[in-house]
């Protein structure tokens, strides 16, 4: 097999991969934040003395964690359009990621909070806090501490998993890369220069969370201990 | 009736076992109790009682005017007039010294910062512990971990102290200093119910010492009672326990 690599060929869609890495860079953004704030409520929803609300809550997160991202993006895309609601494509993706990763999120969270010890809660109890301070200021912080590792992960592999939206032609760097593999036929080269960049993004994703992690966690910075 | 803490006829079961059997105890404002008696016999379950940590079958307790067998009770504003110790300290791990101290006088009572500080200065400086501040819970001894623990209590200015066997997790060296600020606070006058297994604290600082049997309340009297057992399970418990 003789092959020649020719990456010459890419030079003049360089600005296309950045776009696309861009692109792709803000949707895991955006759907980290959400997908966070969404899936603590939802693991806070789901530790409810509430049966129903607790049960709404493990039902969504059974659901999502159960059925294969592309389907929960084609309902949500496809499925809204036949029911009149055409979202944009990046709009429509944002929401699929954010409704798929607030569920792995809500029983990441709910582990860590789980592992608050009864007597920390009696005490703020006993302060005289209300169940929101204690969630806020008692459990929240070291639940996320305890479990940041997979958080952290969860949220690389959604950056990752954003290639799928480029089945409903989201521009982000895979829809990217197959239009110019398209237009060049130099798909071999296309996807090596990809796979870089999708590196590349990880290892700033990850300092970004390393970074994170000293502005949140103060006693840790401090004292370099775990929880 | 002056008393702060009143309980009348106090039944508390956990599912199917009575674990209080009919509690009946006063205390009087700026009194110091000492609770004792046998492992399993409802000391700790009748000091939750007091701030509804745990709920009643039947009977009454009034604690500084709530009344709080009642359902309908405001929870939290009893919160306020009663303190806690626990023997396990739970200091929020995550939060220094003094922003364990500050933490319930700004959320629960809306101070401003600087006024939290300046109580959380003056609670350490009781307990001792003024250079500490700055520290997390995990570096601090057990002893002064309890401590902080205590000024974290007094901060919220409670009218009653509960203490659960505050000293029992600590080593016999540590104990000490614990008990000295105990000791403080009763003088100081503050209403103190103390469940404890240190005789000597209850006989040298304690009002009055209630010893509890089989989740009821079998006998009363000053620290002279430990040396004159009126009954014989008080007197198995003194034998046992020397
Ligand atoms: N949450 C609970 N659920 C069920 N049973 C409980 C609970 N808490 C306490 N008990 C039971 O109630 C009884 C009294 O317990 P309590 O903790 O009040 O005793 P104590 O006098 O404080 O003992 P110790 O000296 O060991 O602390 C025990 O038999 C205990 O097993
Ligand atoms: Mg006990």
């Amino acid at each position: 097999m003789k092959y020649k690599f020719d990456f010459g060929a890419l030079a003049e869609y360089w600005p296309q991969f950045v776009d696309g890495a861009l692109l792709t860079l803000e949707m895991t953004v955006l759907s980290t934040v959400s997908g966070l704030v969404v899936g603590t409520l939802v693991a806070i929803g789901r530790r409810s003395e509430n049966k129903l609300l607790s049960r709404l809550c493990g039902a969504y997160v059974e659901t999502v964690r159960n059925t294969p991202f592309l389907i929960q993006l084609f309902f949500i895309y496809f499925g809204l359009a036949s029911a009149g609601l055409r979202l944009p494509v990046v709009v429509a993706s944002v929401i699929a990621m954010v409704f798929n990763v607030a569920a792995y999120t809500a029983e990441i969270v709910r582990a860590g909070m789980d592992a608050t010890p009864r007597g920390q809660l009696e005490a703020a109890d006993s302060l005289g806090m209300s169940l929101p301070q204690i969630y806020w200021h008692i459990i929240l912080r070291p639940a996320l501490e305890r479990v940041y590792p997979a958080l952290t992960g969860q949220y690389i592999l959604m950056m990752l998993s954003t290639s799928v939206t480029s089945q409903i032609s989201a521009e982000e760097l895979t829809g990217i890369a197959n239009n110019i593999q398209s237009n060049t036929f130099r798909s071999f080269e296309t996807f090596i220069v990809v796979a870089g960049i999708y590196l590349l993004l990880t290892l700033i994703l990850k300092a970004g969370f390393w970074g994170l992690g000293l502005a949140l966690f103060t006693r840790r910075r401090r004292l370099g201990t775990s929880l | 009736m002056s008393a702060v803490i009143e309980l009348k006829d106090v039944h508390k079961s956990f599912g199917q076992v009575e674990v209080l059997k009919g509690v009946s105890l006063a205390v009087e404002r700026g009194e110091a109790i000492a609770v004792i008696g046998r492992s399993g016999s409802g000391k700790s379950t009748a000091l939750r009682c007091v701030n509804r940590l745990e709920t009643i079958q039947s009977g009454e307790i009034n604690v500084c005017g709530h009344p709080v067998h009642d359902p309908k009770l405001d929870v939290r504003k009893l919160r306020l007039d009663v303190g806690i110790v626990f023997q396990s300290y739970n200091l929020f791990p995550h939060l220094t010294v003094e922003e364990n101290i500050m933490l319930a006088p700004v959320t629960v009572k809306k101070l401003r910062k600087a006024e939290a500080r300046a109580l959380a200065a003056q609670a350490l400086a009781r307990v001792g512990l003024a250079e500490k501040a700055q520290s997390y819970p995990e570096q601090l001894s057990g002893g002064q971990q309890q401590r902080v623990a205590i000024a974290r209590s007094l901060a919220m200015q409670p009218q009653v102290m509960l203490f659960d066997e505050v000293t029992s997790a600590l080593d016999p060296e540590l104990t000490g200093e614990v008990l000295r600020v105990m000791e403080d606070l009763a003088k100081g006058g503050m209403t103190m119910l103390v469940v404890t297994h240190e005789m000597g604290f209850a006989r040298k600082v304690a009002d009055r010492i209630v010893y509890m049997h089989q989740g009821r309340v079998w006998e009363v009297g000053d620290g002279s009672m430990l040396a004159n057992p009126q009954t014989p399970e008080l007197r198995a418990f003194m034998a046992h326990d020397l």
